[in-house]
């Protein structure tokens, strides 16, 4: 498609504004917890690396990032597991309600995290918690897992509907047990969706807030949730920059990671 | 061909897929060592009795034995037959060598014994020295090739071969419809070969079914079904019919029936005769006249390129022509004449 040049500019203006909005705010993080003034004024004065000692010795962040990242791996183990069952159910079988299934797994993604929140926290409350488990990290790990599954199942359901069966067929013709066909066929040729399906859940849990909020025992806090807290404490203020600082860099790592796996076979479905 | 079992018997088998009835009712037996093609239309049920011999179907009913065992209930990997598959299935994931050697990996054969044998059954394939590459940096007859190493290694009692030359080029599939012939006759092995190519279920088969709508409609050697096909089905789908019935049956053949004369068998001369030539085929060895004749049937002849003199092809086309043909190549349909 040929464009006049006047769209080509207006075009790239609008996409330099875009990515403007987008990243310089968080620029703006990184070069401020390096600022050496309390009240972050600018331009910066001086450097300094002081607000980052603090932030490692503060036991506080600490503690909440150890927490975050243990509710992660709990909600991407259980992501993984779940998310390549469905998909192999879905894509595999037919059943009655299928589609309803798939409608059901992708459905928490879109939902508001605050029903999600709210709706966990009841169900909590009234049916759970009577029977003896109280909330805690399990909880914040259930909640997380309700929308990181479908991050897993979207990715091994493509890889799946690109693959088909005809090398399990294969496999079994081969003789194979179903056992055999899984180890040496089915799990390589899926592993990198699940290793993009997994970064994804694993990002999305870490920096998830409002379900947290609803779904934390007490005394649990994921380090968003730190964040938040101590996000209008003037003495705390130059440890949250840091400590988002390093929360973008987190982020940014298992996306990236989760891209360049998915990227070269994505567009090779060889035979 | 030593035992008394049959490779592969068939019997009552019937697959419904909801209301569609893909195999209605097959009856069948397959000779150890044969080289067996199932020969129909797509959606004639050939693949699908292929599949339920292979195990990846179930029958809704009826039994599928091998070498005199009942397997109709036994998941593929416990029955001793292999496919080639139709788009190979070659594991991308795989290099040759290790697409070769799966089978005897997943069996537990030793590492050095089975490195040995795949690359000896690559070798026989004339493929020797390429186990190292991927599949995907193969062609497209290389990797049929490979496909087949890789169910041959296993020396299964049976091979099944689901439409394995259809993807190549006419060429290669001539090709390899010899190395076939020629592999099959070397090990031994009962293949099963399922296509809808005529010309290669007769030039590669001890014996050919002719699938019909889910049914067997015949089953002989290429050369009773060609010569005596047992429907009018059969007549027009391995080779061009030229089907005579009712009226055009009594002026010419001067009986009741169904009769077939095939294209080759005609004679055509020109000059006042019996009929009109209506389109003329040129196809460089050949040329094919279709006559109209004026008993009301339309014949197709096929001509050898060898005229001399007489009318150019392209004057042939409205001209009176007679068609003549000697009483034995006639086949009357549904009569056997073979044994």
């Amino acid at each position: 498609m040929t464009l006049s040049p006047s769209a080509r500019w207006a075009l790239r203006a609008v996409m330099a504004l875009g990515l403007f909005f987008i990243y310089v705010p968080l620029l703006l993080v990184l070069v401020n917890s390096f600022n050496g003034d309390r009240t972050f004024g600018w331009p910066p004065h001086d450097f300094t690396t002081r607000w980052w000692t603090a932030a490692w010795n503060n036991g506080g962040a600490r503690d909440a990032l150890w927490t975050s990242v243990k509710a992660g791996l709990g909600a991407t183990a259980i992501a993984l597991v779940l998310g390549t069952m469905i998909a192999f159910a879905v894509q595999r079988y037919k059943f009655f309600g299928r589609d309803t299934v798939s409608l059901l797994v992708v459905l928490p993604i879109a939902l508001p995290g605050i029903v999600t929140g709210i709706a966990l926290d009841s169900a909590w409350r009234s049916v759970i918690a009577p029977l003896g488990l109280g909330k805690g990290l399990f909880s914040v790990v259930v909640g997380h897992a309700t929308f990181c599954v479908v991050t897993v199942y979207n990715n091994v359901l493509a890889r799946l509907r690109r693959s088909g069966v005809s090398f399990e067929e294969a496999s079994a013709d081969l003789g194979a047990s179903p056992g055999q066909t899984f180890r040496y066929i089915t799990f390589p040729m899926i592993r990198s969706a699940l290793l993009a399906g997994g970064l994804l859940a694993f990002a999305l849990s870490f920096d998830e807030i409002i379900v947290t909020t609803f779904t934390a025992g007490p005394g649990i806090q994921t380090l968003p949730i730190w964040i938040f807290n101590n996000l209008f404490r003037p003495n705390q203020a130059p440890v949250v920059n840091v400590v988002a600082a390093v929360l973008i860099v987190l982020s940014v790592l298992p996306v990236w990671l989760a891209q360049r796996v998915a990227g070269p076979e994505a567009g090779a479905s060889r035979t | 061909m030593s035992t008394t079992e049959p490779a592969i018997a068939l019997s009552g088998l019937r697959k419904t897929f909801g209301a569609v009835e893909a195999v209605a009712g097959i009856d069948l037996e397959i000779a150890d060592g044969e080289f067996f093609s199932m020969l129909g239309p797509s959606g004639s049920g050939k693949t699908t009795v292929l599949r339920m011999i292979a195990g990846f179907e179930l029958p809704t009913a009826g039994t599928v034995w091998l070498s005199g065992r009942d397997v109709t209930r036994q998941a593929p990997y416990e029955r001793d037959v292999n496919t080639v598959f139709q788009d190979y299935a070659l594991f991308p994931h795989l290099s040759v060598l290790e697409n070769v050697e799966y089978g005897l990996k997943v069996r537990k054969v030793a590492r050095r014994e089975r490195r040995a044998r795949a690359e000896a059954a690559l070798e026989s394939v004339r493929l020797p020295g390429f186990g190292g590459r991927k599949p995907s940096a193969m062609s497209g007859g290389q990797r049929q090739r490979v496909a087949l190493a890789r169910a041959l290694v296993n020396r299964p009692r049976v091979l099944l071969l689901d439409e394995p030359l259809g993807a190549l080029d006419l060429k290669l599939r001539e090709q390899m419809q010899v190395e076939l012939k020629q592999i099959q006759r070397d090990v031994g092995i009962t293949f099963v070969f399922v296509t809808h190519d005529q010309d290669e279920a007769l030039t590669m088969s001890d014996r050919v079914a002719v699938f019909d709508s889910g049914r067997i409609a015949q089953v002989g050697t290429p050369e009773e079904v060609y010569e005596h096909p047992a429907t009018p089905f059969v007549a027009g789908f391995v080779g061009t019919s030229n089907l005579l019935r009712g009226d055009a049956a009594r002026q010419l053949i001067g009986r009741e029936g169904t009769f077939s004369v095939r294209p080759e068998k005609i004679e055509l001369t020109e000059g006042a005769g019996n009929g009109t030539v209506a389109e003329v085929i040129y196809a460089g060895p050949v040329t094919r006249f279709v006559v109209d004749l004026d008993a009301g049937a339309r014949m197709v002849v096929v001509e050898q390129n060898r005229r001399t003199g007489k009318s150019t092809l392209s004057q042939m086309r409205g001209k009176r022509v007679q068609l003549t043909w000697q009483d034995e190549h006639v086949i009357e349909i549904g009569v056997n004449h073979a044994s």
